[in-house]
């Protein structure tokens, strides 16, 4: 009875092809280890997402008089409305921090390189995605942090083309106009483009195969017979079993937040967006969300705002040229020289450092040194990448991947 | 009829009393915020800080997404609530507004006071705390109150009565304040007083507070059975792999 | 891989077992997004019990009172009005409303309370598909509805016809009579529509 019927489906749609392809048949390393959850639990967060986010949309009302009360009226009077609310709030954070260690991943086992050069950009075109996705969903609340922070933002379009940032809010300051548009921008026509980046995404993954702490192409050594890799395994069952592990612990921390410290000491939900937007009133201290702040602090440490705001441009950018500015023998960090390991050491550092940096208040004496050295540091790291990884000693890589 | 002579009486000195003042200067770092003892399982003490907020704050501060059958939460009955919170002629069903109009209160006082609602996620329930117990005696401002924890702020000392009238004494690094003239409360029936009021503004803030943490239990705990049972899972396939 | 050391039991065994707590899991989760769709707090506060003054509402008329978003109708019915209902039964189709929704000391012929039978109270929203019926009070032809027309209601979507107690005449598309809330008289001429306890 089941064959039949899958029979019946599989004459008119390929689905045992597609369940091969890509879980029963498609063979990952053996070696995955513990950055390698990231990948999976970035797409848990975006149906999480998607699913609150269509639940928020029922109750939440896209007018600037009502925008900030509606979203009070879920977190009051809609039954586990504040739990869905909370769930979209701390998602979004948590969207990042998955994202920036799924990156890392990229950084440490050159993941970037050839031949998953377009796995890589598609990737960076989803984070860009997944930025202007944050920031437009960022207003909706309508609370002072909404207000300013999108004032701020789009007054950087306005240092191009005042003509551009007008025509981008709709009217002579963040308003109405504004809230409605980035509204419909942030429900529909950034999820529909993010889904798509998505499956395109794990489509090149798929075609080249996954890379793993070693570095090295499992593909090249095969069972002569079964021309399976030698070092591969089924992802289903042994990644996905692996994966539910990953899942749920990562629930744990997920939903721990969510009911023990939901504002997660205002990074998460801050203080004053509390506060109904207020056009005539400019919060004291007013900063982007956390996973904005490097690059803010990019921005502010560059005294003159064009070129600010091509600098926080570049650093957002210059991810893309990865594939092409690493001259290494060897892709992964395990194999390295010591020139690359402390490159990437003071990247991580210094892109820490200027995150730390952007939620602080400027009049800070040490904010805006700081934060040009640490600038320094960013672009160096991608910048001289050509040459420290060409000088760099590399160690002899092994044939088969290691355990 | 006394509660209605004590709110004219503080509406007269709202009005004459405050004049300009910038609404969100922050306060000045450096002073150490008290703890609030925030407790919103504590029903009795919610219910007479519901009271102590219909009683005084309501009188010109809004709590204008919230209504007054959030005090049904509190263990307070329809009746209770008609009958002994309310001073108005609202009912139950209607949201917490003040009759002040924004543009009467911002002649009066030079800014609208907040509305109340979220106010405690604003500011943090020992800002709150401290800045209601902070109140001095300053002839050089409009309204004759000063705050250390808010300096220059608009709102006058509401609860003086209660509290007595304090000055602040060596100004600057040792500055410390001193009651001057007793209220009607000894101090630590005025703390007891103000963490009521502070208690209440908090669950009135997230009234679903409780059952988020509640729940949480629940659901971390679930989420540890879970991973065991996973965690197994996974180990029983993951002998295959040499 | 070697399948000869597989022990299939204990995988089928732990397959079911986490399978079994994640079901629970989602389920869970699901819980809170279904749930979040009944109506809010605020819709359940602005659809509380509502109060109703019948003092004005002379023998013959009818008014209308806000419910839930439902209109409800009051309406005060002449002596000759209170006739005509029993002479219905034959032409109805749930004479002894057995299957529709009313108070249980509504559950007669006027389907009203024993101490105001002239008073009835129907919520004036059509049993078949939700359309709001027009008054037709008036017996006879006067409204356009034929010369034997015994007074009652129409509805203008699918026409169903209902008589002065909204009991549904035979073959009308709708199946059932009209819906009588609960209601209580808090004096002769003060009733609370949405309750059947005089103390909330």
């Amino acid at each position: 009875m089941m064959s039949q019927m899958m029979g019946w489906i599989d004459a008119r749609f390929p689905l045992t092809k597609v369940w091969k392809e890509h879980l029963a048949e498609y063979y990952a390393p053996k070696n995955f280890n513990f950055w390698y959850y990231f990948g999976s639990l970035a797409l848990l967060v975006l149906v999480m997402q998607i699913v609150t986010g269509i639940f928020l949309t029922m109750n939440y009302k896209p007018d600037a008089r009502f925008a900030f009360a509606s979203v009070e009226y879920i977190m009051r009077d809609v039954d586990y409305g504040w739990l869905i609310r909370y769930m979209h709030s701390t998602g979004a954070s948590m969207f990042f921090v998955v994202v920036y260690l799924h990156m890392m991943r990229g950084l440490l086992y050159g993941s970037y390189r050839q031949p998953r050069e377009l796995v890589w950009i598609i990737g960076m075109a989803i984070y860009l995605c997944l930025m202007a996705e944050a920031f437009f969903g960022y207003l909706l609340p309508w609370g002072q942090m909404s207000y300013w922070g999108a004032q701020v933002i789009v007054s950087l379009v306005d240092a191009i083309s005042p003509t551009v940032a007008l025509w981008v809010r709709g009217d002579y300051v963040i308003a109405d106009a504004t809230l409605n548009r980035f509204f419909a921008f942030h429900v529909i026509a950034l999820p529909l483009v993010l889904v798509i980046l998505v499956f395109l995404h794990i489509v090149a993954l798929h075609q080249v195969g996954s890379n793993n702490p070693d570095g090295i192409e499992i593909k090249a050594k095969k069972d002569p017979e079964t021309h399976i890799p030698l070092d591969g395994i089924p992802f289903h069952p042994y990644y996905t079993v692996k994966d539910i592990v990953g899942v749920v612990v990562f629930l744990m921390i997920y939903f721990g937040i969510i009911f023990f410290a939901p504002e997660m000491g205002g990074y998460f939900l801050e203080e004053n967006n509390f506060i109904p937007a207020d056009p005539m009133q400019t919060p004291p201290h007013i900063a982007p969300v956390w996973y904005f702040t490097p690059f803010y602090a990019i921005l502010r440490a560059i005294p003159q705002k064009q070129l600010g705001i091509a600098a926080m441009g570049l650093a957002v950018v210059i991810f893309f040229l990865l594939p092409w500015l690493d001259k290494g023998l060897v892709k992964s960090i395990r194999y390295r020289g010591t020139l690359y390991k402390v490159a990437l050491g003071a990247f991580v550092v210094s892109f820490l450092i200027l995150g730390y940096m952007g939620t602080l208040e400027p009049t800070l004496w040490y904010v805006n040194p700081v934060s040009r050295i640490c600038a320094l540091v960013y672009f160096g790291f991608f910048l001289l990448m050509p040459v420290y990884t060409k000088l760099d000693k590399t160690k002899p890589v092994p044939d088969r991947v290691t355990s | 009829m006394k509660r209605i002579l004590v709110r004219r009486w503080i509406c007269s000195l709202l009005m004459v009393g405050s004049l300009v003042s910038p609404l969100y200067s922050l306060a000045e770092e450096g002073v150490k915020l008290d703890h609030a003892p925030v407790d919103t399982s504590n029903l009795p003490s919610l219910q007479r800080g519901a009271q102590h907020f219909m009683n005084y704050c309501m009188t010109c501060h809004s709590a204008h997404l919230a209504r007054f059958d959030l005090l049904e939460q509190i263990g307070l009955s329809k009746k209770q609530v008609e009958g002994n919170l309310i001073l108005t002629n609202a009912k139950i069903a209607d949201y917490m507004t003040v009759v002040l109009t924004p543009k009467d209160a911002k002649s009066w006082f030079g800014v609208p006071p907040p509305d109340l609602t979220v106010e405690a996620r604003v500011r943090g329930a020992d800002w709150i705390y401290t800045y209601l117990r902070s109140f001095y005696r300053d002839d050089q401002r409009p309204n004759g109150w000063n705050n250390r924890v808010f300096p220059n702020v608009a709102m006058p000392h509401v609860l003086w009565q209660l509290q007595g009238q304090q000055v602040l004494q060596h100004p600057g690094e040792a500055e410390s304040l001193v009651l001057m003239q007793k209220g009607q409360m000894s101090a630590q029936e005025y703390d007891q007083y103000v963490g009521d009021l502070v208690n209440f503004l908090v669950f009135m803030s997230e009234p679903t507070r409780g059952e988020r943490l509640h729940l949480g239990i629940w659901v971390l705990g679930f989420l540890v059975l879970l991973f065991f049972a996973a965690r197994a899972l996974k180990h029983e396939f993951w002998k295959d792999i040499h | 891989m070697d399948k000869l050391q597989t022990d299939h039991g204990r995988r089928r065994f732990l397959i079911g077992t986490t399978s079994v707590i994640g079901g629970v899991g989602v389920a869970a989760l699901a819980t809170p997004f279904v749930l979040s769709m009944f109506p809010s707090a605020r819709a359940k506060a602005a659809g509380a019990p509502v109060e109703v003054d019948i003092s004005k509402v002379e023998p013959g008329m009818m008014i209308t009172q806000e419910w839930r978003g439902q209109p409800v109708w009051i309406v005060n019915r002449t002596p000759a009005m209170m006739a005509q209902l029993a002479k219905n039964a034959h032409f109805l189709s749930d004479p002894g409303s057995d299957k529709s929704e009313q108070p249980e000391a509504c559950k007669n012929v006027p389907r009203a309370m024993k101490s105001h039978e002239n008073v009835l109270v129907v919520v004036g929203i059509c049993t078949h598909l939700g359309c709001s019926p027009t008054e037709k009070l008036k017996a006879g032809n006067e409204g356009g509805m034929g010369a034997d027309w015994p007074g009652g209601f129409l509805c203008p979507c699918h026409g169903s016809k209902y008589d002065m107690s909204g009991r549904v005449f035979k073959s009308m598309p709708a199946p059932l009579n009209l819906k009588v809330p609960p209601y209580v008289y808090l004096t002769d001429t003060r009733l609370m529509v949405g309750t059947d306890k005089k103390g909330t």
